[in-house]
Formats: C-alpha cells, structure tokens, sequence
C-alpha cells in the first residue's frame, strides 16, 4: 500500500561560489557543487571543516556570506518539505511516541486525520517500526531512534534528504543494517541526498559521488565518482578498496596538515 | 593464594523514588512528640500549644461555621492572585525566552523588581487597587509573577536547540515550533518554579490579610496572635501547612501527567 507515489521526479541542488566566515574564521571558501537529481553525494573531511555548516545552508537554516545555492526543478507531488534533514543526534522530542515524532511533520500540513495517520503507518511499515508505534523515544536503543527520525524524514516525502553523520552515533553493527536499510529505501524509491560522514567505508558505500574537503577553511579538494550500482557494491572488491584506499591518503594529509597547524599555534 | 570477595557496590543513589509514607510518619511523630512534651510539661504551655487542645480548636472552627468563612476569601485571593501572576509571567518568561528585544529590556526590570519585598508595596497597591480585594489579588499576582518569569525564561533557555532546528528543518510554523516544542521543553523548568511561586502566594496572601481584611487565615491569625491565643494561632498556621502541602502535591501531580516521558 503507497498513499503517495514516492519518487520519480526530485530536485537537483546547485552551489556556486559559497564562502562563509564565523567572526574572524573562515569555516568554507568558494565551493561551487552540483548534487544531481536521484544521486547520494557523500561529503567527507577533516573535523571542523565546514561540513555542518554547508549542509545547514543547503538546507535553508542558515545564510551563507557569499555564493548563492538553487533548487532545480520542482519537488514531487505529494512533497511536503522539499529539503529533509536527518540529525546526528536524532532530534526527537522525547515527549511524544514514535508514532508522534512522525506525525509532528505532518501536522502543519492540511492532510486531514486518517490520510495523516496512513503515512505513518507506511513509513513505520517501511522501515520496520510498526510494533513500537506506541513507544517514547527513551525506550528505544540509539539504532531505533534514528530509524524513527529516517521514518520522519520519509513521511514528508522529501525531494533532497540531507544527513549530518547519521550514523556516527551508533555501533558498527547497527550502522551496517542501517546502511542495508537506507540502501533498500534508495533503491525501491530513489531520493536526492547529501550525505555527510567522517566514516570512509560508508561514503564508498553510499555515494555515487563523494566530495573530499580541505581542513578549514574547507574547499573542494577532490570529488571521486562511484560508478558501481549501490545495491550491488560489495566491499571486498578492489576498485571499492583502491578508491576508499585513495579517500584516506587524501585525509590524512589533511588531518595532519590540521594536526600541524594546532601544534603551531 | 590471591584473595577474593564480591566487588563492593557503590552505585544506587541520586535518583528520588517515591516513598509515599515517610512524609506522614515524619508529621505523626513531630506531633507525637509535641503532645508527649506537652504533657509531660517538659514544654511549657507557653511555648507550646497543646497538638490535642488545636484539634479542639479547630474542630469548634469548623462546627461554628467560622473556618469556611475564613477560608473561602483567602482560597478565592489565592487562586486569582496566583493564577495571575503565573500566566502573565509565564507568558512575559517566554517572550523573554524567545526574542532578544524582550530579553534585553525586561531581564533588568525583573531583576528589579525581584528583591523588593512585595509587601512593602501594599499601601501602593491599595491606592492603586482599592482597598478590597483588588489590592490583594494584586499583591498576590505581582509576587508570583516575577519568580514564574524568571524560571520560565530559564526554562525555554535550556529546550534543546537542536529541537528547535528540526521543527524549522520541517518547515513548522513559528506558533507550532513554540507549541509543541518550546513549552513542553520548558515544562519541567516551568513547574519547578511554580512549586516556589505558589508558596510564595500563599505567605504573601497572609500578609495582605493580616494588614486589612475582616475575613481571611491571616486576619483569623492575627486576631489570635494578639490576643495570644496560641490554640487559635497554630489552628490558623495548621490550615496554611495543609494548604501548602496541597498545592504541593497538585503540582506533583500535573508534573506526573505532564512529564511522564521522562520516566
Ligand atoms: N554557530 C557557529 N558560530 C561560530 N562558529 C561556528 C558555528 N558553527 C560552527 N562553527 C565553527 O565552524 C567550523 C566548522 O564547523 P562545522 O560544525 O561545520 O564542522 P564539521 O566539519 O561539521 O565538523 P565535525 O566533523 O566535527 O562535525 C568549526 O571550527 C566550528 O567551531
Ligand atoms: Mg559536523
């Protein structure tokens, strides 16, 4: 059961020339990126280069001081927050149930109680969380609550989803079904994503293209393109471990170059 | 050969459960203690009243009809003083909380107004508010309010940010973002501080009393007191304990059902 077609047409982001400074730090310099439409773009780098910062103003909640970023295309139908975000810490408001959470993204939206209550039950269905409609979030283990804040961000139909490490809070184990969880949503309906990581596995994992960026002021290093198809990437094949072999030379001479500018300091 | 025993525990603690029965035992054997000193006369009846003679006292009250008299005007003071002061200052706590404007020219004026004894300013309110009941509702709500204001603001200071980002992220409307993020994030702030302004009400409804009322605890116990009549004064200081313990216990009560989640 779909109460919304869900995917099909999405948006294309593009960034051209972003720079930003908070007070006298540069955080980003001249970024200019395309995230095409129905692709995962990974975004990797050195701690505090920048990358929250870019991923909050791809999502509106915050201005750069120079540049300019534009939405191509018009989202799907049924879309009701074209640029969905998904949290680190999850951001669930540990008043309300699962089923709650969910729905908070909807309330705004004039759909009417049983059409609202459908697309909760599809999404928990669609990510596996139909039997703890009911539960808070404090009842639920660190894996639970960012499948619920996944089902959030599928609810409201996104046309880009943008994911600030969504997984770093969690155990290696938990992280690889949910990267198969987040693999099978992309594949049956494929979405438009920004995908920040610190973790290399799960950039070459996921992304169709990952950007690596400079310590700060973070730029555009290098962008490395994936071409093997998400669903069948098998992580002891060579190609995947020379390009993940490639993304860690490329950090770790930036994560010492930020190393020595500490000591310097 | 090594030795060996149990790990010693010492986690446990810091974390209040509920032991319903302790409160009242403690009330029990304070009074029991009263009553056995008391007769014994190892405290004497001046300093002292009797527990067993202010039951009398206060059951002679209720027969004669008096302590409804006394009590309806205080409880209808309190409930509209209070419920003044704590939804403006609710209401002036969140605006505070939320823009900068509020914070920056109402922070200072509460700070103000926040040490000056309250009751100092009765023959203000009585010019202001009439020497009925309007000054006293005032007196009332002007003492509640500032510490209401102060851990409301408090309170919507500490709500998680990050919550505040997310319903923006999905696109909430600015009254959704406060409605079902902001105040039940300042929730558990909000009532801690009602549990001291309420308090606060009730020692300030007896001040107003006892400066001028017919009628009221704190006119019935300033009647007592100067004729000292210690029966009548701690029958009259007994009710203000219950009243207190009450309204305690309301709150406690609103905070179970409210903040259940936090389990
Ligand atoms: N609101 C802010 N005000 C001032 N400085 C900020 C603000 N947000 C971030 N910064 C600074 O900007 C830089 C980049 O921060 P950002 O959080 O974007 O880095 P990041 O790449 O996401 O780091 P991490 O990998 O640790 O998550 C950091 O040096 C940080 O201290
Ligand atoms: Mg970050």
């Amino acid at each position: 059961m779909g109460p919304r077609q869900t995917g099909g047409i999405s948006m294309e982001l593009r960034l051209k020339n972003l720079s930003h400074a908070y007070g006298g730090t540069e955080v980003l310099r001249d970024i200019t990126l395309t995230i095409p439409e129905g692709r995962i773009v990974c975004i990797v780098g050195p701690s505090g280069c920048g990358k929250s910062t870019l991923l909050r103003m791809m999502g509106g909640l915050e201005q750069p001081d120079a540049g300019e970023i534009l939405q191509v295309g018009s989202p799907p139908e049924g879309c009701l927050n074209p640029l969905t975000y998904v949290f680190q810490d999850f951001a669930l408001l540990p008043w309300r149930s699962v089923e709650g959470n969910i729905a908070l993204a909807l309330e705004d939206h004039r759909l009417g109680r049983q059409k609202r209550q459908a697309i909760v039950a599809d999404v928990l269905a669609r990510t596996g969380l139909s039997d703890f409609a009911g539960a808070l979030p404090r009842q639920l283990s660190g894996g639970m609550k960012q499948r619920v804040a996944i089902a959030r961000a599928l609810a409201v139909n996104p046309a880009v989803m943008l994911l600030d490490e969504p997984l770093s809070a969690l155990d290696a184990q938990t992280r690889e079904l949910l990267m198969d969880d987040l693999i099978g949503l992309w594949t049956r309906a494929p979405f438009t994503s920004v995908y920040v990581t610190h973790n290399l596995a799960e950039a070459v994992r996921l992304g169709h293209a990952i950007v690596v960026l400079s310590r700060r002021p973070g730029a555009i290093r290098e962008m490395v393109e994936i071409a093997a198809p998400l669903e069948a990437r098998d992580m002891a094949d060579p190609v995947l471990a020379a390009k993940q072999q490639h993304l860690w030379e490329l950090m770790r001479d930036e994560a010492r170059a930020a190393d020595a500018e500490l000591a310097d300091a | 050969m090594p030795e060996i025993r149990p790990v010693p525990f010492r986690g446990g603690g810091f974390r209040p459960q509920v032991r319903r029965w302790v409160g009242f035992v403690v009330f029990v054997l304070l009074i029991a203690i009263a009553e056995w000193g008391t007769r014994t006369g190892w405290i004497s009846n001046l300093t002292l009243p009797r527990p067993s003679d202010v039951l009398a006292t206060f059951a002679e009250l209720w027969q004669s009809g008096l302590l409804a008299k006394h009590l309806s005007p205080s409880l209808s003071r309190l409930a509209v003083g209070a419920a003044l002061g704590v939804s403006v200052g609710v209401s002036v706590g969140v605006l505070i909380g939320l823009f900068s404007y509020f914070r920056a020219g109402l922070v200072p004026v509460v700070a103000a107004l926040f040490p000056i004894p309250k009751i100092a300013l009765l023959p203000l309110f009585v010019i202001w508010f009439g020497i009925d009941e309007g000054s006293k509702y005032a007196l009332i709500a002007f003492g509640t309010f500032t510490p209401t204001v102060v851990a409301t603001y408090g309170a919507v200071d500490n709500v998680d940010r990050t919550l505040i980002r997310m319903g923006q992220s999905f696109g909430l409307t600015w009254w959704s973002i406060v409605r079902k993020i902001v105040l039940p994030g300042a929730m558990p702030g909000i009532l801690s501080g009602l549990r001291i302004s309420l308090a606060i009400a009730i020692i300030l409804l007896v001040a107003a009393e006892m400066l001028g009322a017919e009628y009221g605890i704190g006119a019935y116990i300033l009647e007592a007191g100067s004729l000292y009549d210690l029966e009548r004064l701690f029958a009259g200081v007994v009710i203000l304990s219950v009243l207190g313990v009450l309204v305690s216990s309301a709150i406690t009560m609103i905070e179970r059902r409210l903040l259940h989640w936090r389990g």
